[in-house]
């Protein structure tokens, strides 16, 4: 299943990596939302370092968003999800596969946005430790909630709008825990950030977890 | 011809009536008369609280609504669950499943709408970041992707497994979200009525608990009827197509005894019937 994962993630980062989709069109996006955010709070410095954890993460559901969708029109294309039904590859390791690709973009415009809102936002990083892992395991989130309703709404004709009707109030909980992790972490908050985690790795492990099982079936099905 | 009078097929699948029986009568109509009753205790007969002073009268609403709510999308995850169990696959808890989303919906929108009139009148806004308020709203939000998602499938068995696991996976996903906006924020009163030694007494106990029967009432007429639509409506999906051929069959010329098109051929040295004065045009144009 590992194996398989990996082969899957592979293929579809070189894929992202040759098509150049997601650094020519989804980080210039998600740096235009950024930007929006600051002519919405119109240019109030103290209100936009209090609303910079919550903007990132809205940030990056929108970017996860197109993410998801980026990941299965690919197979959409050319019969390439009968390639994959029946090129004997475990469906658990397809889901984690792709799961491991969009997450992986989605580090990467982390990492992008975080400079992004540092600069804009002019936030004061602090509490590097809580701040990295919240990131992980929300991006583990998107990830895997956005592979399996990506998955679920595969071949449907009103996916492009389906998909973000399903998933935005999905990560509803995401968003909040994550956002409320960061503000602990950059001070912004007194609430202890640790407990935050536990639920994200819970929502993280659930779709995971479903996803892996239900792949299989729904790859026949849809 | 009406779908109702195309004769039932040997295959599996409901055998429900069309219209609702002498049971669901008796049901609606209990539903009618129990809010009655609480229309009646609620506005005239009930005395005013102490502290909330006429407000209170929401109480023999939103509460009742707000529970017939969670049970509707408490049978929705019960169907869901036993579709997806191999053993009990039946499409019985299909149609539970989409009948439970569906009334649940409804009663979520009332919830959200009953409740924000009542944080009008005793918090000051109409809407207000309390935990519960918060998790309504996404379960609306939720049930409404759901209910699409129903829509977007044409195919009967991908729409159940599908819809199935979409319900499970949203089941678990409002228990994380339950923890998330109660560890956020909350405002909303705790529990009146079941818990040992209710806050509320008298008339007041009466007449909520006279809602609670009442809505309970509301909810199974609605689900039961939705069940039954959703059976129809399978129904429809099987049999529609036959049926409609065999009506436009029963409308040909073998059937009327008209001459057409497959129908029988005028014998040979009979002259052709005289065309009417459309097609004689036709005939001349077509020669010119």
């Amino acid at each position: 299943m590992w194996r398989d994962a990996l082969v899957v993630a592979g293929k579809d980062l070189r894929i992202e990596a040759r098509a150049k989709v997601g650094l020519n069109q989804v980080v210039p996006y998600s740096m235009v939302v950024l930007l929006l955010f600051g002519f919405a709070f119109d240019q109030d410095r103290p209100l936009l370092q209090q609303a910079a954890p919550g903007l990132f993460w809205m940030a990056v559901l929108f970017a996860g968003l197109l993410a998801v969708q980026r990941s299965f029109s690919v197979e959409a294309a050319d019969g390439a999800m009968d390639g994959l039904r029946m090129s004997g590859l475990d469906p658990a390791g397809v889901f984690l596969g792709k799961a491991v690709a969009v997450a992986a973009q989605l580090v990467a415009l982390e990492a992008l946005l975080t400079v992004g809102v540092v600069v804009l936002f002019h936030t004061q990083l602090a509490g590097a430790g809580l701040l990295a892992a919240t990131a992980v395991l929300a991006t583990a989130c998107v990830a895997g909630a956005g592979t399996a309703y990506g998955a679920l709404s595969m071949g449907l004709r009103v996916r492009e709008t389906l998909l973000p009707m399903l998933l935005a109030p999905v990560l509803a909980p995401v968003v909040l825990s994550a956002t409320e992790a960061w503000r602990a972490a950059l001070g912004l908050s007194t609430g202890g950030g640790w407990r935050w985690l536990g639920l994200l790795a819970a929502f993280a492990a659930i779709y995971l977890a479903g996803g892996a099982v239900g792949f299989g079936a729904l790859m026949e099905e849809t | 011809m009406r779908f109702a009078e195309v004769p039932p097929a040997p295959s599996t699948g409901a055998r429900l009536p069309a219209r609702s029986s002498l049971l669901t009568r008796a049901l609606g109509l209990s539903a009618v008369v129990g809010l009655g009753i609480t229309t009646w205790w609620g506005l005239w007969v009930s005395p005013p609280d102490v502290v909330q002073g006429q407000y209170v009268r929401m109480l023999y609403v939103h509460p009742a609504v707000a529970t017939m709510c969670y049970a509707a999308f408490g049978l929705c995850a019960l169907g869901s669950i036993a579709w997806l169990w191999p053993r009990l696959r039946s499409p019985r808890w299909d149609r539970l499943a989409v009948a439970g989303a569906e009334v649940g919906s409804v009663f979520c929108l009332a919830t959200l709408v009953t409740g924000s009139i009542w944080g009008r009148a005793t918090w000051g806004v109409w809407w207000t970041w309390d935990a519960r308020l918060t998790l309504t709203a996404v379960l609306f939000a939720l049930s409404l992707g759901y209910l699409a998602l129903r829509r977007a499938i044409d195919n009967p068995s991908s729409r159940s497994y599908v819809s199935s696991m979409v319900a499970v996976l949203m089941v678990l996903t409002v228990v994380v979200d339950h923890y998330a906006t109660t560890w956020w924020v909350t405002l909303h009163q705790n529990t009146s009525l079941f818990k040992p030694g209710p806050s509320v007494h008298g008339w007041q106990l009466a007449t909520m608990g006279m809602s609670f029967v009442a809505f309970g009432l509301v909810l199974a007429w609605l689900m039961v009827h939705r069940y039954r639509l959703e059976a129809l409506e399978e129904r429809y999906e099987r049999e529609g197509l036959s049926a409609a051929l065999e009506a436009r069959r029963s409308e040909g010329p073998a059937a009327t005894g008209r001459p057409g098109r497959g129908g029988p051929q005028p014998a040979v040295g009979v002259p052709a019937p005289v065309p009417v004065a459309g097609q004689a045009r036709d005939q001349e144009v077509v020669a010119r």
